[in-house]
């Protein structure tokens, strides 16, 4: 097991990116060229570590660590385990599908740079095993993101990729606050010198109740901002409205999961008490989200707002799972993670290639287009029944094991969270009726089907939707010893957390306290 | 993947068959799962009537397959006649795990025995009825997936593969009622179909939470009736509700049973195999294997499943007397035949169920494949009204047809009237209340069954039939067309005008929407095909072999069904016996001697007798006015599906659309307000709406770089 890899995942798309802006000449084509190497590379990597990866494993692999700013306990600790392990693959594959699939109408070359520093900040911060760093990485994935939106988006561009910064800015800043109340407060407590490493802290947590109630509020606003959760929702639509396609797709892919990824591994791991205690919030917030995005996302005309919705209502579902603290509920909200990237993303470079052909999004414009289209239509149909949650897909089983392990602990949440199944069915099967169903008429006949490019595209999501519904285990099994970890550690530090009786770990089962000290720690298999 | 087989015993395991056949359940689905993948990646090419022929090829290895377990089983001693057979594990999180595996049992394989057989025959009778549709493959490729997972869905050994199955047979049923995606009632059919199913499945999958969290299991050999005990009863109950609700979308009963009638939007054979021999049926699957659940609850269960059973039986069959499209007539039929199977769960009368499914199945599908053919010799003509004296034209479909309607108007010895009254005896043998409705629903039965064979065989034909050399003279591309120009007496958009309009009451929206497309001369789909074909064909004629080969089978398949369960003696309870090691004692014991059961048959027959007299009298010698019985309320099916639409078209959607409002104008509202009370104060929001974005944003990078620049500086390295 190398540790360099997890480096060079972060490196690698970081230096495309600065061949891209600084390396002078050329058109767009070398730019998209080096983007695509840049890109590829760190999605090989991310599957080599994979496929590396120690399934038995509770702990962090492929650690770095060393000391940055000694004066300030500062280092650079990154990590991943079996809950960071996916999003980073995700990430690795969802970028150079993305530079596959689509092309910037304008400015290559600026805007390939801004995809790979993407890339770079977003496997940073599902890597990040500080605080400094990990705020670093949060706040660095926002310029490039607004870059996108602001300069090659669509409509009022502006005011959308304004509000999206402006938006995620209030919260980060919060957390900022937190972070730095956070450290102080426990170096006050435990007497050592200050660090913001964050499985020192977790570890030892010292900082009083009430004080960590308030600092995982902080957290908390921020992340929420960043799922998003109901009411912090409004700026999304408006973004993935207005962002371009390939901004769209890795908005929802990636950028909503740093929000999820932050509750499990900077709420739940860092703050087990106080997450604990504001579950009950949390798992009605999401109730919310999946009822009240479904709801809303059914009477819209835009066809990217409607996705953009189902997403509020998809991540609801990981909200619950994660706030049930059951192995099946994490496991699944983890799971759903990666469905949500594979499906959105898949439905948002659909809706873009419509874009791209009709110049227009709007619902009622489009109609019949399964005659003129019947591939796309055909493929449109399967990222759809993903989404809509049909056994044997991937969706269902993310949403499944959500619902099986959060009926344990947050029953009723529950029950009425199961009632979005029907919604969804019901906003997704009527957008497909309006856009491919019906006679086709005007320039809706004559549409073109999937280029080669964009089938090529779009086949790996698919081969992973069909594949992830019927043998999840391999994932599955990969990320269990960390959740199980983590439902332990939970269960440690919190007096009256009950896990319902089915659920407690085996005899055997023994927690994983990750390594903290030392220049450069290696997670070992035990 | 290595494929382990074990065997499980519900009873006391004794010593330990092993036989080859063990490894070769997962064969069953996989014949249709690899014609299904075939298609899909060469049906195109295959093109017609190849891809067709492979997939009755996929469907008819399946039914070979499950013969050779069948006789696998019937082999075995009776305690032992159970195979599982695990794949692979599927879902494993923490304590859950669920596997790939299946259970042969004599349940299941009874079950797939029809699936497997009818669906072979109507694969068949698609090659001729598909003929010419523009996507013929594709047709046969959703159908093979439907097998699939119908087969995934009896075979699975856990809930939750069941639950696969359950919603992959509702997403075929999806593509497929809106096949000819084109007409927007169609598409709209499939939708309400799949998402009245979600209803249900919600209920389906609360259910499953609950089992797991009470039984920490949800496969099947497991949930025993021993499992049941020590469980509070209250627990029970609520899961044989949850599971109850799922059974009602997916079974079309009360007040679920929406989508079914409109589901008659897909192709004939669609409605034959998934609406009324297989799919819908599912529901009293998941309630006859999950008996022990229904042993186990309150007493009100069984009691709420046979009333909703009997109700919805009653209810679907008033509808039907005044229904005018032939398969209509027919979809609301099932809707009234699996009320009698809820019936029978609802009474404790399992093996009734499954017995009066399988004769179902057999002819029910016999009388919708009767009625595409009539539909095809009719050239697309489904309005019973516009047809009458059928008989001489098409005499083969005429008596096969007749066949279907003696066995569900229950005329002994055909096999309707065996499994119907098993039924009825357990009724009254719980309730005489329930028999007392059932056995109206029994005279109304045979009323609208005979009222449709002779609206459609009998008396003078109502089409403009010709001897002439007219209709001869016709050519090419526009036949559908042309022959409803023949028919109707008028251009072809009249045809549907007036289907859509015409007496008008009796043919919602969807059918008229069907014969529109149906007659439409442009159209590109099915209508093209009677093109070639037809050519000359002015008189409604004879369909081709591959469609009345399957009629046949059918109909002699729905005279001897009966010979399954006939009640002289015990000897004769074949699939009594059968069914016994899935059922145990929970099958309901009759309270009475022999004597009644023949007088309660005596009144049945009668019944049945008295419903088709009544026919004959109206529809065949005029003595009474039609019009006195097809009442509209009846025809509009008591209004309660168009209650159902306008309660979501009105108060379901303002709701929605009152949330949409409240989103963009009042939680928005409030952060644009936010913001501009915030921008009115500081100048550097302002500064974002000039447009500087690139300055703004490179004036941030360079911020980021320097402030990491100088952290580096300093860094002990």
């Amino acid at each position: 097991m190398t540790p360099a890899l997890l480096n060079l995942a972060i490196a690698v798309p970081a230096i495309g990116a600065l061949i891209v802006a600084f390396v002078p000449g050329g058109r767009g084509d070398s730019a998209r060229m080096v983007a695509l190497m840049a890109s590829a590379i760190t999605g090989v990597i991310t599957v080599s570590m994979l496929l590396d990866f120690d399934t038995s494993n509770a702990g962090f692999q492929f650690v770095t660590n060393r000391t940055w700013i000694s004066d300030f306990g500062i280092s650079w600790h990154v990590g991943i385990d079996g809950i960071s392990l996916f999003l980073v693959v995700l990430t690795g594959l969802l970028f150079p599908l993305t530079i596959v699939a689509i092309t910037p109408e304008h400015d290559p070359k600026p805007y390939y740079a801004w995809l790979l520093v993407l890339q770079a900040g977003s496997i940073g911060v599902f890597a990040a095993l500080d605080l400094f760093v990990f705020f670093v990485f949060f706040e660095i994935v926002l310029v490039p993101m607004y870059m996108l939106i602001g300069g090659w988006g669509h409509g009022r561009r502006v005011y959308a990729a304004v509000k999206f910064f402006l938006y995620t800015m209030v919260g980060s800043a919060l957390m900022l606050v937190g972070i730095l109340a956070l450290v102080s407060l426990q170096a006050k407590a435990t007497g050592d010198p200050i660090t913001f490493d964050l499985v020192t802290i977790a570890e030892n947590f010292q900082v009083s109740e009430n004080a960590a109630r308030w600092i995982f509020l902080s957290f908390a606003a921020a992340f929420a901002v960043k799922v998003p959760l109901f009411p912090v929702h409004t700026w999304l639509p408006d973004a993935h409205t207005e962002a371009p396609t390939a901004g769209s797709v890795i908005l929802a892919g990636v950028m909503l999961k740093l929000g999820t990824y932050g509750f499990v591994r900077f709420g739940l791991y860092l703050f087990p008490e106080a997450s604990h205690y504001f579950a009950p919030l949390f798992l009605t917030l999401g109730v919310i989200g999946i009822l009240y995005g479904a709801a809303v996302a059914t009477m819209q005309k835009d066809l990217k707002r409607l996705v953009a919705y189902s997403s509020i209502a998809h991540l609801g579902f990981i909200i619950l799972g994660i706030f049930a603290f059951t192995v099946q509920s994490l496991e699944g909200a983890i799971f759903q993670m990666v469905n949500h990237g594979i499906s959105t993303g898949a439905l948002f470079m659909l809706v873009g290639m419509i874009y791209e052909r009709r110049h227009t999004r709007m619902i009622s414009e489009l109609g019949g287009l399964q005659k003129s289209a019947p591939i796309m239509a055909g493929v449109f149909t399967v990222v759809m029944l993903s989404s809509i949650g049909l056994p044997g897909l991937n969706g269902f089983v993310g949403e499944f094991l959500i619902l099986l392990g959060a009926f344990g602990t947050a029953r009723w949440w529950a029950v009425v969270a199961a009632a979005g199944v029907i919604l969804a069915a019901l906003y997704l099967l009527w957008a497909y009726q309006r856009v491919f169903h019906g006679e086709a008429e005007g320039d809706n006949a004559t549409m073109a089907d999937l280029r080669f490019s964009e089938g090529l595209a779009l086949l790996p999501l698919l081969a992973l939707i069909v594949f992830l519904g019927i043998y999840p285990k391999p994932m599955l099994e990969r990320m269990e010893p960390a959740v199980m970890n983590l439902v332990a550690h939970i269960e440690e530090e919190v007096p009256d957390f009950n896990p319902p009786d089915d659920f407690t770990p085996p005899d055997d089962f023994e927690r994983v306290v990750p390594t903290v000290a030392g220049e450069t720690a290696e997670g070992e298999g035990e | 993947m290595s494929l382990t087989s074990l065997l499980a015993f519900t009873e006391a395991p004794a010593e330990i068959v092993t036989s080859p056949v063990d490894d070769l359940v997962f064969l069953i689905p996989l014949f249709p799962l690899l014609g299904f993948v075939a298609l899909l990646i060469g049906g195109r090419k295959l093109g017609e009537p190849m891809a067709g022929w492979l997939a009755t090829a996929a469907c008819g290895g399946a039914f070979a397959m499950t013969l050779v377990v069948f006789a696998e089983l019937v082999s075995r001693d009776y305690t032992q006649r159970s195979i599982n057979q695990t794949l692979f594990e599927w879902v494993p999180a923490g304590e859950f795990s669920v596997d790939i595996g299946f259970l042969a049992d004599p349940l299941s394989i009874a079950m797939a025995l029809f699936i497997t057989g009818v669906g072979t025959l109507i694969h068949l009778y698609s090659i001729g009825y598909m003929h010419g549709d523009v996507n013929f493959s594709k047709f046969f490729l959703y159908l093979n997936l439907f097998v699939a997972a119908m087969l995934l869905l009896i075979l699975g050994d856990n809930l939750l593969l069941t639950f696969l199955g359950w919603e992959g047979v509702g997403a075929c049923s999806y593509f497929l009622i809106s096949f000819w995606f084109t007409k927007d009632a169609n598409a709209t059919a499939g939708k309400k179909a799949f998402v009245t199913n979600r209803i249900g499945d919600w209920g389906f999958m609360v259910g499953i939470f609950a089992t797991f969290f009470t039984f920490g299991t949800i496969n099947y050999v497991d949930l025993t009736d021993g499992a049941m005990e020590g469980v509070a009863q209250s627990t029970i109950t609520a899961i044989s509700v949850l599971f109850f609700i799922g059974a009602i979308g997916k079974s079309a009963q009360l007040p679920l049973y929406v989508w079914l009638p409109d589901a008659m939007a897909g192709p004939t054979p669609v409605s034959a195999l998934i609406h009324a021999a297989t799919m819908v049926t599912s529901g009293v699957y998941l309630m006859t294997r999950l008996n022990p659940f229904l042993a186990a609850s309150a007493d009100w269960v069984p009691s709420m499943i046979a009333w909703v059973g009997v109700g919805t039986a009653l209810f679907a069959a008033t509808i039907a007397v005044a229904q005018n499209d032939i398969k209509k007539v027919l979809a609301y039929s099932t809707v009234s035949q699996l009320g009698y199977m809820f019936l029978a769960v609802g009474v404790g009368a399992y093996t009734g169920a499954i017995f009066h499914m399988i004769t179902h199945a057999f002819f029910k599908a016999l009388l919708f494949l009767g009625s595409g053919s009539v539909i095809h010799g009719m050239h697309d003509e489904q309005d019973m009204r516009k047809m009458g004296g059928l008989k001489k034209f098409m005499p083969i479909t005429a008596a096969t047809f007749i066949v279907g309607w003696l066995a569900i108007a229950g005329v002994p010895p055909f096999s309707g009237f065996w499994s119907k009254d098993e039924i009825l005896v357990f009724a009254w043998n719980e309730n005489p209340g329930l028999y007392v409705v059932g056995l109206i629903t029994a005279l109304l039965t045979a009323f609208y069954m005979s009222r449709q064979v002779f609206m459609t065989f009998f008396g003078e034909p109502r089409f403009a039939h010709s001897g002439s050399e007219a209709a001869h003279g016709v050519e090419g591309h526009g036949e559908a067309g042309e022959m409803a120009e023949v028919g109707a007496g008028g251009a072809a958009g009249e045809l549907a005008e007036s289907s859509a309009g015409g007496a008008g009451t009796a043919l919602a929206t969807t059918s008229a929407a069907v014969a529109t497309m149906d007659a439409d001369p442009g159209d590109g789909d099915h209508a093209d095909h009677h093109g070639d074909d037809h050519a000359h064909a002015g008189d409604p004629h004879e369909s081709p072999w591959t469609m009345f080969v399957p009629l046949i089978v059918l109909s002699i398949a729905a005279i001897v069904a009966g010979g399954l369960n006939l009640p002289f003696t015990k000897d004769l309870h074949f699939l009594e016996h059968w069914l016994e090691p899935v059922i145990h004692e929970n099958e309901a014991k009759l309270g009475f001697k022999g004597g009644t059961k023949w007088v309660l048959a005596l009144i049945a027959i009668a019944a049945g007798a008295i419903g088709m007299m009544a026919a004959a009298a109206v529809y065949l010698k005029g003595r009474v006015d039609p019009a006195k019985i097809e009442l509209p309320v009846l025809a509009k099916g008591w209004g309660l599906d168009a209650a159902f639409s306008s309660f979501m078209g009105g108060p379901g959607r303002w709701l929605f659309a009152f949330l949409a409002w409240f989103d963009a104008n009042v939680i928005d509202g409030i952060v644009n307000g936010t913001a501009a009370l915030t921008s009115g104060g500081g100048s550097l929001l302002r500064r974002f709406q000039t447009g500087y974005l690139r300055n703004y944003a490179f004036g941030l990078s360079i911020g980021a770089i320097a402030t990491v620049a100088y952290f580096i500086s300093r860094t002990a390295l």
